[in-house]
């Protein structure tokens, strides 16, 4: 029988990866991700599960390690946030470039400098464009759901997956978790199998130098060159869109808990007024959401969960009816606008969805936002009779911008 | 097999001759052997070698006469230098001017 327990998201991470039987874990330890890989610790010490925890003397090796594991046929898991995800960076690179079914919480923080040890999404949004699928969880129950859903798609795949959830706002806040058994995680979830394996009976150099153009090997087979590699990652990652989904629908009928694979909605069948966003500020909108329909506006949610690969098609269905999209994001990709909205506007320029769009920045390094303020500034946007369909710049919320 | 797709979704090679191209079109500079001086050619015999141990890309063949397959040869001028019997000459490539 599969039992509830009130824990973290750390702790609920940390039980998703036993579950998943990760074989070789190896991390250093950043707030707010530490407790993630003390459970781990403890659950190996204990012999609760049977893994080798690898420490190491920074991110940069920890990713290192689990690319040298999962090369040789290891199921591997890391965790990291803000500045040791940064450090890891040019390991991220490789990890997918050598489709490396890897799984790694990014318990998201901001970046510093400034320092800051509180939670905005500005880490991972920072490592987008590696190669790496980004999942973004909104309640602790979905994060050890994740984990579990992360190897299968990466393992179907071949590509990593970054699991995202936001630091302290669910790292470190006690909910109720249900744990899914053993017995159908083992069959949901069946061993790795690498798609190349490091064998001294039958050697080969694994990422060679490549070369502008295609050459012929030993053998007389055509070889892909550097951009052909590249293309099957890209065309694996947008390939990616399926598997995400079908993982998901498989572990809905398996375990009965739907977390809505590549996006989520929430009261969007009449909504003419979107809010939409990342992780936990896409759940805190549902209350702003409800907030704005007691006041006669017909609001909805559609969260993001995969931001890479980017849903596109997914949420211009989502978005077909909606008159007005708001974008609520805890980062910024700088000197422009936030990456949501970035991608949102791209995604649905020329679609049948007309809806404007206006982007919002808010809680970066932290800071508190409420339900009632996001509504507030929603209605005032709304209201505003400069809506019209031009780019307009990010509102900051909460923030002294003057 | 079908030679016409790479089956691989990374890149890897295996161990063989020419894997990272035809690395002779790097040369600007080769080596020319007076057989007149060059030690196994002089004494007929497997002696010296050194050019052979010290090539970093395996391309001098320890026979007699020694020979350098110039197909790979990069022209890096390691075995000139290693060369007790000053054998063993750089002479630049045309278009290397």
């Amino acid at each position: 029988m599969s039992r509830v327990e009130i824990m973290t998201g750390n702790q609920a991470a940390a039980l998703g990866a036993r579950l998943a039987r990760v074989q070789v874990v190896a991390a250093y330890p950043i707030t707010p991700q530490t407790s993630l890989t003390e459970t781990l610790a403890q659950l190996i010490e204990s012999g609760e599960m049977q893994a080798e925890y690898i420490r190491v003397d920074g991110e940069h090796s920890a990713l290192t390690v689990c690319i040298a594991a999962s090369t040789i046929g290891a199921r591997a898991f890391t965790a990291t946030s803000a500045n040791g995800l940064l450090y890891m960076h040019e390991q991220i690179h490789w990890a997918a470039g050598s489709r490396l079914p890897i799984v790694m919480c990014c318990v998201n923080r901001g970046v510093g400098a400034p320092w800051t040890i509180f939670n905005d999404q500005q880490d991972s949004i920072s490592q987008r464009d590696t190669g790496w699928i980004q999942l973004y969880c909104r309640d602790n129950q979905e994060i050890i759901d994740t984990v579990i859903q992360a190897f299968r798609i990466a393992e179907t795949i071949y590509c990593p997956v970054m699991v995202c959830y936001d630091g302290f706002v669910l790292s470190h806040t006690l909910m109720p978790v249900e744990i899914p058994e053993e017995e159908k995680v083992d069959a949901f979830l069946p061993p790795y199998r690498p798609h190349t394996i490091l064998d001294d009976t039958n050697p080969r150099t694994i990422n060679p130098v490549m070369f502008a153009d295609l050459r012929a090997n030993a053998e007389g087979i055509l070889c892909d060159g550097y951009m052909e590699i590249r293309y099957k990652l890209e065309y694996a990652l947008k390939g990616a869109l399926k598997t995400i989904q079908d993982v998901s629908d498989e572990y809905a009928l398996v375990f009965g808990r739907d977390h809505g694979g590549l996006i989520w909605e929430y009261k969007t069948s009449d909504a003419e007024v979107i809010l939409t966003g990342m992780g936990s500020i896409a759940t805190e909108a549902t209350i702003a959401a409800d907030i704005l329909r007691e006041k006669g506006i017909p609001a909805g949610v559609v969260g993001i969960r995969a931001y890479r690969p980017f849903p596109t098609e997914a949420l211009i269905r989502a978005l077909k009816r909606a008159r007005s999209i708001h974008c609520l994001e805890k980062a910024v990709s700088y000197g422009f606008a936030g990456p949501v909205y970035t991608d949102l506007r791209a995604a649905l320029y020329g679609s049948e969805c007309d809806a404007q769009m206006q982007d919002y920045i808010t809680s970066l390094g932290g800071r508190d936002i409420q339900p009632s303020t996001i509504a507030e500034v929603v209605l005032n946007r709304i209201k505003s009779d400069a809506f019209d369909g031009r780019f307009r710049e990010p509102i900051w919320i909460n923030c002294r911008t003057e | 097999m079908d030679k016409t797709k790479d089956p691989n979704i990374s890149a890897m090679c295996t161990l063989a001759v020419g894997e990272a191209g035809r690395t002779g079109d790097w040369r600007s500079f080769r080596p020319v052997i007076d057989h007149g001086k060059c030690i196994p050619s002089q004494k007929g015999r497997s002696a010296c070698f050194l050019c052979w141990l010290y090539c970093p890309e395996g391309v001098v063949r320890a026979e007699i006469p020694i020979t350098i397959d110039m197909e790979y040869c990069k022209g890096c001028g390691i075995c000139a230098e290693e060369c007790p019997a000053k054998a063993i000459t750089m002479v630049k490539e045309e278009g290397h001017e």
